[in-house]
């Protein structure tokens, strides 16, 4: 979408080569950022550059990348999602009981159900907490972030009634009821990669397709950029606002479900917290927070600058207290960088026309 | 006549250029103090910019500003308010969330010390101001809670307690009733023996030659005419505003006019207020033919639109395509009948500014580009620009974003994603606002090509000229109703005394 802009500019006029230059390192800063933070740790930490490590890194950003996929429909959308942390919470909770409890049908029977049916009924929970999001933002007009701060809370109180705040342990399932190949979402590995990264590389390439090669994409970028003019140019601005909240409920309960795997055991606190990592990274990826601005592949970028940044600093040695610091400081100057971005593209676009 | 009325600010040479338009171009402007200078001409005719310019809210490219023999330059607002120039603008700039005196002293609050605001004081002189403006309004009272005329007296106030020596109003009486527009003129009076010079902005011309002591007339960013108001009337003020017969409309190509495409019966919108925005409004349009809707500002027109295009789901009527009723209810399935609407206010309502012209031209037929699910960019591309060769668009690419082009451009940009729709009626308000000569002439063309095609277009203007010259047929509104039902070639005086059928209550009054 972008390369034609700094072509004309190059043909058009020599001083503002230099202009073009500057402006698709800025385009590019994520990917920038991304590589001087891995360069950087490569020579500062040591076990750094392992396979082993490599892949733990991997699995922490999957996470995060996951719920910052579903994030960056939302806020693209011209909305936000602060209740993914608690979704993820829950879904873990509600996952946590069907391996060790099954439905309890109330007769003295349970009816037992097998990974497929459980990683199903934990979806069908995501989406319909996305559902109850989006239908209090449009049909009951609350504004997103206080809709989002309600299910936040809603949520988080429903994952600690589940087991009165305790711990959901050992979910190894039963091979009897076909419940054991649960641990597999967390621990399972194909081509040598752990299951949770295939599972965000599958969800990102679906996003990345839907975000640019569909009309119900193209949708979410006008609804974000003006609602009004979309609306009158027959978007249906409502549909695509809940289908954005239930997609971000739908990604937080993968993470729910990979997380209780991962641990085999659901604990009711899971997920605190995250929504604000999800929010950093697709801001750090270049996702406008006014709407209509964003990519799915800026996204995961943000993710694993994030993830790199954390992990390499633990590495390190460094105190998580600087870790905070550092991790707020780097969303700060990437917002900062953005509006630098956005001046000199106008610019460049305005001589290009000149 | 000139002795009595010294001129207190002096525009010479004064051009103001925005992208793409040319707002003012060399004009000479001489403000009479204790006078009611009025200023008159159509939309985008240049007045609020002349306006924006004494009021210090815009700045001149070229030319000079005098005040009392001395030259300014205003740089902001601010330092045009200390030299004593107060403006009320046509756009109410209040606050529905505080209350009226805190509306009235918005900027300039009367403190103690420069922290505490003196709440009493504000509220004493808000009290005074409203006794004065003959309102029973309470101070304290919220602003949201007012109606739309009685803000519009708190907006006057708020000038008024500026004291201001050249007091700027921008079609004030467009929301009052009659009652409210004779304290405003009481007012005014009484302001001119003061000595202060007041500028008069109005499209109702009875007003204008009832108060007004010096009448400017501009036209396309010229002053057309200036004089004292001593024998002007009606047809010289249209004759001004109008000039003689322009060249940018197209003639009219006679082609048979189609069966009846589109009907509207009934429709209503009530008003939050009490009454009907729209009152009951019926009316028909031709295949091929071009039916401009006149009328003043708040006549309901735009408003009527939205109704045909789903936006209000408080209004009431029937809408016929063809002979078929039309069930839809959303705007979406409205375009798949054949509806299509060019809005008013381009930014807000037309176009997706950051999204690319491609983007902006497409989105309202990407279901032409898809199968399934699957867009095709290469269909949705080629699609584009062959629009934007139709169209004539001047873009460098189809990928910048549509907010680096003209207002011209931008308005085809609009027409563009309408017209890919496959419309059989287009419902165009105010196509014409906001862009050059050139492009309007471009777009005028473009309708006579559209109807001649086959298409209805319904079309909104307040620019007589507009009206009269590409009409098949002219409807006029006024207070929500139809008032008038005029042929191709009708006079300028019969419609503009159909749009004001208040005329008689005032002069009455």
């Amino acid at each position: 979408m972008s390369s034609p802009v700094i072509a004309q500019a190059g043909k058009v006029a020599d001083p503002s080569s230099q202009t073009s230059l500057l402006l698709l390192l800025l385009k590019m800063r994520t990917f920038v950022a991304l590589i001087l933070v891995f360069a950087f740790f490569a020579v500062a930490a040591p076990n750094f550059l392992t396979g082993a490590n490599m892949l733990i890194i991997s699995k922490h950003v999957a996470l995060n990348a996951l719920l910052a996929i579903g994030m960056t429909f939302v806020i693209v959308s011209g909305g936000i999602d602060l209740s993914v942390g608690s979704i993820v919470g829950l879904c873990a909770m509600v996952a946590g009981w069907l391996v060790l409890y099954g439905i309890d049908l109330q007769i003295g029977w349970s009816l037992q159900l097998n990974t497929l049916e459980i990683c199903l009924i934990v979806a069908v929970v995501g989406i319909l907490i996305g559902l109850i999001n989006g239908l209090l933002i449009t049909k009951l007009n609350v504004a997103p972030f206080i809709a989002t701060l309600g299910t936040l809370y809603v949520a988080r109180g429903a994952a600690l009634l589940f087991s009165d705040g305790r711990t959901f342990p050992n979910l190894a399932g039963n091979p009897e009821y076909g419940s054991d190949t649960f641990k597999l979402i967390g621990s399972g590995t194909l081509l040598g990669f752990p299951l949770s990264v295939w599972i965000m590389v599958v969800v990102a390439i679906t996003a990345a397709y839907l975000a640019t090669r569909t009309p119900l994409g193209r949708h979410i970028y006008a609804v974000g950029g003006n609602e009004r003019g979309a609306a009158l140019s027959g978007v249906n601005v409502d549909r695509i606002k809940i289908f954005v909240y239930m997609f971000s409920g739908f990604c937080a309960a993968l993470v729910g479900l990979i997380i209780s795997s991962q641990l085999q055991a659901s604990h009711p606190a899971t997920g605190e917290t995250f929504e604000l990592n999800a929010i950093a990274a697709a801001v750090l990826g270049g996702t406008s927070m006014s709407g209509g601005r964003g990519r799915i592949g800026g996204t995961i970028v943000g993710a694993f600058v994030i993830g790199i940044l954390a992990d390499g600093l633990i590495m390190m040695g460094v105190s998580s207290f600087w870790q905070t610091v550092i991790k707020g400081l780097v969303i700060i100057a990437a917002v900062v960088v953005d509006q630098v971005q956005q001046k000199l593209q106008a610019r460049v676009v305005l001589q290009s026309q000149a | 006549m000139t002795g009595a009325h010294p001129i207190g600010l002096t525009i010479r040479s004064g051009s103001k250029i925005y992208p793409g338009t040319q707002a003012l171009k060399n004009v000479d402007f001489d403000l009479r103090m204790g006078a009611v200078n009025v200023l008159v001409g159509e939309n985008g005719a240049g007045k609020s910019t002349l306006m924006k310019v004494i009021a210090g809210v815009e700045r001149l490219n070229a030319g000079t500003i005098t005040l009392d023999g001395k030259p300014v330059v205003f740089a902001d607002r601010t330092e045009a308010a200390r030299h004593g120039v107060g403006i009320v603008f046509q756009e109410l700039n209040l606050f529905p969330n505080l209350t009226v005196a805190e509306n009235i002293f918005v900027g300039h609050e009367k403190t103690v010390g420069g922290v505490h605001i003196d709440r009493s004081a504000q509220r004493a002189v808000a009290a005074a101001l409203m006794k004065r403006l003959e309102q029973d309004i309470d101070p304290d009272m919220p602003l949201g809670n007012l109606r739309i005329g009685q803000q519009q007296i708190v907006e006057i106030a708020k000038a008024l307690a500026e004291d201001a020596r050249i007091l700027i109003l921008d079609e004030p009486t467009s929301a009052l009733s009659a009652a409210e527009v004779e304290v405003l003129f009481r007012v005014i009076g009484d302001l001119k023996r003061q000595g202060v010079g007041i500028v008069y902005i109005s499209h109702r011309l009875e007003e204008l030659i009832r108060i007004g002591d010096y009448i400017t007339v501009l036209r396309d960013g010229v002053i057309t005419g200036a004089r004292s108001m001593e024998g002007v009337d009606v047809p010289w003020i249209v004759a001004n505003m109008i000039g003689s017969a322009s060249k940018e409309f197209p003639k009219t190509e006679h082609h048979a006019l189609g069966d009846e495409i589109f009907r509207v019966e009934d429709v209503s919108l009530p008003s939050p207020a009490g009454g009907y925005v729209v009152d009951h409004m019926s009316l028909s349009v031709r295949s091929g033919e071009i039916v401009g809707l006149y009328g003043l500002m708040g006549a309901g027109r735009s408003e009527l639109l939205e109704c045909i295009m789903a936006q209000h789901p408080a209004s009431t009527g029937r809408l016929f395509i063809a002979g078929k009723r039309v069930t839809e209810g959303s705007v979406s399935g409205r375009i798949r009948r054949g509806l299509a609407l060019i809005p008013e206010d381009r930014k807000r309502d037309g176009l997706v500014q950051i999204m690319s012209i491609r983007e902006n031209l497409t989105l309202s037929s990407l279901g032409d580009f898809t199968r399934i699910f699957h867009l095709s960019l290469k269909a949705e591309a080629a699609k584009a620009a062959e629009f934007v060769k139709r169209m004539a668009i001047k873009i460098a690419s189809l990928e910048h974003p549509v907010s680096s082009l003209s207002g011209g451009n931008q308005q085809k940009v609009v027409i563009g994603k309408a017209l890919m729709t496959r419309p059989r009626i287009l419902l165009m308000d105010e196509p014409s606002r906001g862009i050059d000569i050139g492009a309007k002439a471009e777009i005028f063309r473009t309708m006579r090509k559209l109807a001649a095609d086959g298409l209805g277009i319904l079309f909104v203007t307040s620019d007589l000229e507009e009206v009269l010259a590409l009409s098949d047929r002219i409807l006029v509104m006024a207070n929500g109703r139809l008032t008038g039902d005029f042929p191709a070639g009708a006079a300028a005086a019969e419609v503009i005394s159909a749009a004001t059928p208040n005329l008689n209550k005032v002069k009455s009054s």
